[in-house]
């Protein structure tokens, strides 16, 4: 199918996006990478009447260090140029193994983080992660800049905080503290399609081994990235054995998660495969934990 | 009458310049205001991968980007890879391994496969495959597909 | 006999045409002065269509028309019968309901066209589409099998007493005494469901009348060129001269694009007609899940009657078939299943009764294997439940009932979908899976690496299914090649192609002949105004049955040029040979001439011929097989699967095939590759998922997951050689065999990898959501015992 007719800008600055935005608001749709928006816009289930392309704002594309010793990503930023850039891997290598999971190489030339955060598809990588590493989002309009944490981001389905005038600019990954593990642990029909269910874990120990803190975010989980917190709350103190991981992916999979049922698996499946993801997940993620110690 | 824009796009090394409306797909453009109808539409929503072009380079679907989108780029098709008396090494190769049958799908793995052979050209299979993950073809099972990509890494390393 | 083309690994004619972009597909002609159309499809399932009201998209700017079936006034009727019941067969049942061109009072299935809004452009027509008001007044809808049949269910004709579309039964031998004598007694109730076709290529149609030379041209994206060109004719009233239908490349078949008429076959050349002016229908990837039929859905209630000692005694197999809102396509699915039912083995008696049912869903006719999986399906299923029963090893048992060599020609006494009697023609079964189970290493995996994976918590399954292939039907095809005053061999048929590489293989055939390069020959193909004559490309009979036609005619010119080159170079006929382009006389190589100086010759500008002498150096040539040539083939497969999340990976996968004589190596196991790519699809991947109200929940590639690159395995192929005594080639079809048998093999090596649960696979697709459920049914199950 095709598109129906919208008016169309192309602003070269935040500034002239934030100022088009402001005078049209409701009525306008921001396109970023669009490799959401437009499938959509194609099945006509989407008729924005304005969009707002930021496809020219050169500003809005870069990986640096943050002071923090993390990550800023600027939203018009590609997910192939985060998938290719050394200091991401470094920086952030949860965001960045999880490049080559986001669909195929030719919607990741196009694709951007601002946009999949945006998006707030609760099925994508990018929301759950930027959630598990404590990120957080810098959202500019007309009115002023706000940083949002990526906790208090998310709303539900494709809802986000973002105001009609208002545009995420940038993602703040913050570093992992010494002796931290990750793992990002998904099942899906096909390796590049959206995860029946994934979860990604953080994980510290101290100086004895034992766990000073976890993180555990789910994908496909709920009506937006879900955050076992109880879960992780039930790590803290513990040495890492299978009896803990087990018990936090029994308290995540069946007191925390809210998944839902639809085509490709049912809430009853998802729930069975989130409690051995998480297994997988802590398992991995306490064994890199342990090899920084040994390395630090 | 709806508004349209006035565009300079260089396509296979050739500078265009058209006005279209906004909504125009670029593979409508290229197909259809430009006549190159080797890029092929097969489902219009970005997962098929019969579309792929090259912007600047890239491969990007161009039934997810407007034309107008693609202003000032440089698109390669698959028009822009060799000619029927002299093919492409890529092109060669598909052929030589019966890369393609019903050859719906190709035009779009070609132009992914010339970009990922210029960043990665010794690929492996694995890497391979994962390359052409957003490719669909109906009619190979890929495996000539993966041989003809390897065959033409061989002939474009020399 | 000594080749030197057919059987060799040559490269395809067609490629570099396909390779640079500058083949042509429906969607790439252009003509001035083209309008573009878009079609308003029915949101419900079954519903009465109150009142479409038109006038607002009519008034849209850039609509230059919008029609409903009202306004196609006596022009709308329905499509013709593609295929009728068998005449051959007692108290058969068959209730002819065909599609429509736009949907009148009544709405059958979801996505059925309502309306046609033809304009400036798609973009045009698509927002005119939505102006559209459209009254409906919803029906219950009728999806399930087995209610449909009920009394009180709703019915999707009217006119009809029940959903019954037809029944037919058939009878070999004496099923019940056979079970009188049985050791055994196997039953099980198998559920298949449908999939899509799904060919890259959408459908398309471009319509051009000519008002001055009254000339209509049509480029449709079809199997079958020459029946939608007489159809059309008919349906318009013109002769068929009048009307050209090129099938130019086309994007994949897979078996829909052969249904006919569609509503927009109907609707586009009228509406053309109509307006003076050329119009242009391509069909997008939400529209084919809606508009293009599909095909699989059964349900199947079987038994098998055993001895003691592994011999089938007989089969018997009632089954229900889902032929969605109409059944142009009459009754050829079912009864592909019914004629695989037995697979290759030699099963004296067999007892089946099919009943078709309509729905509320998408026409169902042939898609790649056609009724055939189903009946491979059903028989290997009951072949693995039947040596579980037995304790027997289920590659033993499989080999106790295979037809010997020897007893070929094998008589069914059954018909099949041509109607003739169901004969397989010739075979060696065991060899083939002897070649598979050598290939596979079935002794030591079974014996060796299993035992030892196990032990390692690995659950890695192997599975081993042989399968056989009615190919190469009938009525006919037809080819005329001509040698050209160049001394290049231009060859024409009726066909159409899809990507089967017509365009090498019959080049190959006329090339052996000829003494000419294989890239000297041009193929023309699905063109009605190259070729009058011919039916189309399906049922795997492009290679056998056209191709047949191919090498009589080859050899018809064959002979031409040697008679003719006889008097030229005066010299007997068996002293020459035909190479490189010309004649020469053996052993005196500067005695020769070239063909091309020879088709002048043939074709003389001036001076008297001989009279009964044919101009030119050309022969036409017709070839109908007597009946179907049967392929046949086993497949292996060595799977692996996470037992938690029911993630797959195949780590090895063989397939011994036989196909007769192999015309080209590479081109047939590229059938091969795909066939068995689709079949990995409907074993574990593809599935239509319909809501309680008719509406297909997965119209999009995002969510109907064809197999991708990454899933796909290595495939292994050995080939075996059994030629076909019926046709000179020696040829069987390949098309369809390589999607045939997976789903079954898929099933068994499940099983087999998941051996300490008691996991019993009776339907396809399967999913890792529906194993997950069916794990637990099992462990549940035991849990009770």
């Amino acid at each position: 199918m095709k598109p129906a007719p919208f008016e169309y800008f192309a602003p070269a600055s935040t500034d002239e996006a934030l100022s088009l935005l402001a005078e049209h608001g409701y009525d306008a749709k921001v396109l970023a990478g669009g490799q959401s928006l437009i499938p959509m816009m194609n099945f006509r289930l989407v008729q924005p009447s304005i969009l707002v392309d930021l496809n020219n704002i050169a500003e809005l594309a870069y990986i640096r260090e943050g002071d923090d010793g993390g990550l800023r990503i600027g939203a018009m930023t590609r997910h192939r140029q985060v998938e290719t850039s050394p200091l991401a891997a470094e920086r952030a290598p949860l965001i960045h193994v999880a490049m080559s999971k986001i669909a195929y190489p030719q919607v990741r030339t196009r694709g951007t983080f601002g946009g999949s955060v945006s998006h707030a598809d609760p099925s994508a990588e990018l929301p759950a992660l930027s959630l598990a590493l404590g990120g957080k989002f810098r959202l500019r309009s007309q009115r002023g800049e706000r940083w949002v944490a990526a906790e208090d981001f998310f709303v539900s389905l494709f809802t986000t905080v973002l105001e009609p005038d208002e545009l995420l600019v940038e993602a703040s990954i913050p570093p992992m503290p010494p002796r931290s593990g990750w793992s990002l642990q998904e099942v899906a029909r096909r390796p590049h399609d959206f995860a029946l269910m994934g979860v990604a874990a953080v994980v510290t120990l101290n100086e004895k081994g034992v766990c000073d803190g976890a993180r555990l975010v789910f994908i496909s989980a709920g009506d937006r990235p879900i955050a076992a917190e109880r879960a992780a709350e039930s790590l803290k103190g513990q040495a890492p054995s299978s009896k803990v991981m087990e018990e936090a992916a029994e308290i995540a999979s069946m007191q925390e998660i809210d998944p839902s049922s639809d085509i490709h698996a049912t809430a009853e499946f998802r729930r069975h495969l989130a409690n051995v993801l998480t297994r997988r997940a802590l398992e991995q993620a306490f064994q890199r934990a342990a090899e920084t110690k040994q390395e630090g | 009458m709806p508004t349209t824009f006035d565009l300079t796009i260089t396509v296979n090394g050739t500078r265009y310049e058209r006005s279209v409306e906004p909504r125009t797909l670029l593979s409508d453009f290229l197909r259809h205001n430009l006549g190159l109808t080797g890029t092929h539409v097969g489902c219009e929503h970005g997962v098929c991968g019969a579309c792929s072009v090259l912007m600047d380079g890239q491969p990007v679907r161009s039934c997810l980007m407007f034309a107008v989108q693609a202003h000032g780029h440089e698109i390669t098709t698959v028009e822009g890879l060799g000619t029927r008396d002299e093919l492409h090494p890529i092109q060669q190769a598909f052929q030589e391994a019966h890369g393609l049958q019903c050859g719906f799908c190709t035009p779009g793995i070609l132009t992914t496969v010339k970009a990922f052979l210029e960043q990665n050209p010794n690929p492996s299979e694995e890497e391979i495959r994962e390359a052409l993950s957003g490719n669909l073809c109906r009619c190979t099972g890929y495996q000539h597909i993966i041989e003809a990509v390897e065959l033409a890494a061989e002939k474009m390393r020399g | 006999m000594d080749r030197k083309l057919i059987g060799k690994r040559v490269v395809r004619n067609e490629d570099p045409r396909l390779l640079t972009g500058h083949a042509q597909f429906v969607d790439d002609v252009h003509l001035p002065g083209m309008l573009h159309a878009a079609f308003l499809r029915s949101e419900y399932a079954h519903a009465r269509l109150l009142k479409v009201d038109v006038s607002k998209a009519r008034q849209h700017p850039g609509v230059v028309a919008v029609f409903t079936a009202e306004d196609m006034g006596k022009d709308w009727f329905p499509g013709p019968p593609l295929v009728s019941p068998p005449p051959t067969v007692k108290d058969v049942v068959f209730h002819s309901r065909r599609q429509v061109p736009l949907a009148k009072d009544k709405i059958r299935h979801a996505g059925e066209a309502i309306a046609v809004v033809i304009a400036e452009s798609r973009y045009i027509a698509e927002d005119a589409v939505e102006e559209i008001e459209v009254e409906y007044e919803p029906l219950p809808v009728v999806l399930d099998l087995e209610q449909a049949l009920q009394p009180d269910s709703p019915l999707v004709h009217d006119d009809l007493e029940s959903n019954l579309a037809a029944r037919l039964s058939q009878k070999k031998g004496d099923y019940e005494a056979a079970r009188r004598q049985a050791d055994v007694i196997v039953k099980r109730r198998i559920v298949i469901e449908r999939g899509a076709a799904a060919a890259m290529e959408n459908r398309g149609i471009v319509a051009h009348w000519d008002a001055q030379s009254e000339h209509l041209t049509i480029w449709d994206t079809t199997q079958a060129p020459i029946p939608i060109r007489n159809g059309t004719a008919a349906r318009l009233g013109l002769s068929e001269h009048q009307v050209r239908v090129i099938a130019p490349f086309i994007g994949g078949g897979f078996g829909p694009k052969i249904m006919m008429f569609y509503p927009e076959e109907m609707v586009i050349p009228w509406a053309a007609k109509q307006l003076n002016r050329p119009v242009k229908w391509i069909e997008d990837r939400r529209e084919n899940f809606y508009a293009t039929t599909q095909e699989r859905g059964q349900i199947h209630d079987v038994e098998m009657a055993l001895s003691r000692d592994g011999r089938v005694l007989g089969l018997k197999d009632d089954f229900l078939h889902d032929t969605g809102a109409y059944d142009p396509y009459g009754l050829t699915i079912p009864l592909n299943t019914q004629s695989h039912n037995m697979g290759g083995y030699d099963i004296r008696n067999y007892s089946s009764e099919f009943k078709v049912v309509f729905t509320n869903r998408i026409i169902a006719t042939p898609v790649r294997g056609a009724g055939r999986p189903h009946g491979i399906f059903v028989i290997e299923r009951m072949m693995d439940a039947a040596a579980r029963e037995l304790g027997m090893d289920p590659i033993e048992l499989r080999k106790r009932n295979l037809i010997p060599p020897d007893a070929f020609p094998y008589e069914h006494q059954i018909i099949d979908q041509a109607f003739a009697p169901l004969i397989l023609d010739s075979g060696n079964y065991k060899a083939v899976v002897d070649k598979a189970l050598e290939i596979i290493g079935y002794e030591k995996f079974i014996k060796e690496e299993q035992p030892r994976l196990r032990r390692e918590g690995k659950y890695v399954g192997i599975g081993v299914v042989p399968f056989i292939e009615t190919t190469g039907v009938g009525p006919y095809e037809g080819a005329r090649v001509t040698v050209e005053a160049s001394g290049k061999v231009n060859v024409t048929t009726g066909i159409g192609t899809q990507g089967q590489g017509h365009f090498t293989s019959f080049a190959q055939i006329v090339a052996e002949q000829l003494g000419v390069k294989v890239s000297d020959v041009r193929i023309v193909t699905g063109d009605t105004s190259e070729f009058h004559w011919g039916t189309g490309t399906f049922a795997s009979r492009g290679a056998v049955v056209a191709g047949s036609a191919v090498h009589a005619a080859a050899k018809s010119v064959r002979q031409k040029v040697l008679k003719l080159a006889s008097k030229v170079l005066e010299a007997p006929e068996e002293e020459l040979e035909l190479e490189d382009g010309a004649v020469r006389v053996a052993d005196i190589p500067q005695k020769s001439i070239s063909l091309g100086e020879l088709a002048v010759l043939a074709n003389p500008l001036r001076g008297a011929v001989e009279p009964g002498t044919e101009p030119g150096l050309e022969s036409t040539s017709y070839y109908g097989p007597q009946y179907g040539a049967t392929a046949f083939g086993t497949h292996a497969m060595i799977l692996e699967v996470d037992p938690q999340t029911m993630m797959i990976k195949i780590r090895r996968y063989v397939v011994a095939e036989d196909c007769g004589t192999v015309l080209n190596p590479l081109i047939l196991e590229g059938q091969i590759h795909g066939g068995v790519s689709m079949g990995l699809g409907n074993a574990y991947y593809e599935k239509l998922h319909v809501d309680e109200n008719g509406q297909l929940l997965n119209a999009s590639f995002a969510d109907y997951l064809l197999v991708s690159s990454t899933e796909m395995p290595r495939i292994e192929v050995a080939h075996l050689e059994t030629p076909s005594p019926l046709n000179e080639l020696g040829a069987k079809g390949v098309g369809e065999a390589g999607a045939i048998p997976v789903p079954a093999l898929f099933a068994q090596a499940l099983e087999n990898a998941f051996y300490d649960r008691k996991l019993e696979v009776l339907e396809m697709p399967l999913s890792p959501n529906r194993l997950f459920e069916l794990l637990r049914e099992a462990q549940e199950n035991e849990k009770s015992v």
